[in-house]
């Protein structure tokens, strides 16, 4: 095989490999939906996370405008205090609130903001004020068979007399 | 008293069997700048090792997302979650599967290769004729080898992630039947370019090293006897297998553990 050949070969072999990477990174990887736009960070408290995850999106109305970069806990109230980073070409107002809420029955979950009335705007490194945890199915079957069993006495107490 | 020289002599070997094994990874180091000052060579090996590689590496990485997404499909449909059938498959093969299964590929593909033609320029006292010539043979034969195979590994690697991908995207939107935007999309939004990606590209890269030395070595290493090439090929491809996957469960345990 001539040197000429021999070298198109490899260059063909290196610029697959090249293609794959690139295939990777932009079509089956993030590269893309987040192309490094300037953010700007903010943070939220919640009385309970659930099941959020660092990275998880950030939506409004929907559509995905920022991630969750890390979440702690405060050593004093013992709140879940969530890090964000929204888009810069996205301005939300002051009393702007933040839920936590599910993709699906069963999917991930991810933060939801909704846009209050104020005039003036959220800037890098307020917080968000108003918030709403995550729902956790046992609370919500405990509470259930709370007031049904909170019912059935007070139907027993009725009858009685 | 003998059985407690045997034991004692053992364990020389061994030791000694790992010196020289540093020492070699030392030398063929060293040797890596005169390796590329001859580019020539360099490209000569990565044709033989990278592209004569390619084809099996294609079909095992498109049969491998095929059967993955086969399978994990009858999993995931009982929890409602075949859309991310994807994900799944995306996230397997970036992290694991396609720079451990390459590599093992590679370590029978290239790295036997590269054993047998070192260890029969040995026998063939065609080493002992370079070192006559003046010729450092780690700079002329296993510094270009050396190269190459690092190089190739990583390619070859995300070539069989991305062809995987591929062939799970033919399997579940071809066949089952999955939607194709929220196949793309799911992996859009939870595959992380630096944390998996770039790791599992990091990963073939040792593997790569892994591979290569372990095959020079043993070439290098070799009784210069018909069995003892013979013999030093099935070590390299004992050797680079569990060195492959025991660095893998290293790798794995620094990189994805961290607590996110």
């Amino acid at each position: 095989m001539s040197k000429r050949n021999l070298e198109t070969l490899v260059g063909l072999f290196v610029l697959l490999g090249l293609a794959a990477l690139v295939f990777v990174a932009l079509k089956a990887a993030n590269l893309t939906s987040f192309s490094g736009g300037a953010t700007y960070a903010l943070t939220a408290r919640f009385d309970n996370i659930g099941g959020l995850k660092s990275r998880a999106p950030v939506r409004s109305a929907g559509v995905v405008v920022g991630r969750v970069t890390s979440i702690s806990l405060d050593p004093k109230t013992f709140q879940g205090v969530v890090h964000l980073e929204v888009q810069r070409s996205f301005e939300f107002p002051k009393d702007t609130s933040a839920k936590i809420l599910t993709a699906g029955l069963l999917g991930d979950q991810y933060i939801g903001l909704e846009p209050g009335g104020d005039e003036k705007n959220l800037v890098a490194g307020d917080a968000i004020k108003q918030t709403q945890s995550a729902v956790v199915l046992e609370n919500l079957i405990s509470q259930f068979l709370f007031n049904k069993a909170a019912d059935a006495s007070s139907g027993d107490a009725a009858k009685k007399p | 008293m003998n059985w407690l020289a045997s034991i004692g002599a053992r364990a020389l070997n061994v030791l000694a069997a790992w010196g020289r094994a540093a020492i070699f990874f030392i030398d063929l180091l060293a040797a890596l700048p005169a390796g590329l000052r001859r580019p020539m060579l360099v490209i000569e090996q990565m044709h033989a090792i990278g592209n004569r590689s390619l084809l099996i590496i294609l079909a095992s990485g498109m049969a491998v997302g095929f059967v993955l997404a086969l399978q994990l499909y009858n999993t995931l449909i009982t929890f409602g979650a075949a859309e991310s059938l994807g994900l799944v498959v995306n996230l397997s093969l970036v992290r694991e599967l396609g720079p451990v299964v390459t590599a093992l590929l590679f370590a029978g593909r290239a790295g036997t290769s590269l054993t047998a033609e070192i260890g029969l320029m040995k026998a063939g006292e065609q080493i002992a004729a370079l070192e006559l010539m003046a010729l450092d043979p780690r700079q002329r034969v296993l510094a270009p080898r050396f190269i190459a195979g690092m190089l190739s590994m990583p390619l070859l690697a995300i070539l069989f992630s991305a062809i995987g991908i591929l062939g799970a995207w033919l399997v579940a939107v071809g066949l089952i039947g999955i939607d194709a935007g929220n196949f793309w999309s799911i992996q859009q939004n939870a595959v992380d370019v630096w944390r998996d990606v770039g790791n599992g590209v990091v990963k073939s890269a040792v593997f790569g090293v892994i591979c290569t030395a372990v095959a020079l070595y043993q070439g290098y290493e070799t009784e210069a006897t018909p069995e003892g090439v013979a013999y030093a090929t099935t070590r390299t491809v004992v050797v680079s297998s569990l060195a492959v996957l025991g660095m893998d469960f290293l790798l794995t345990a620094l990189m994805f553990s961290a607590p996110s």
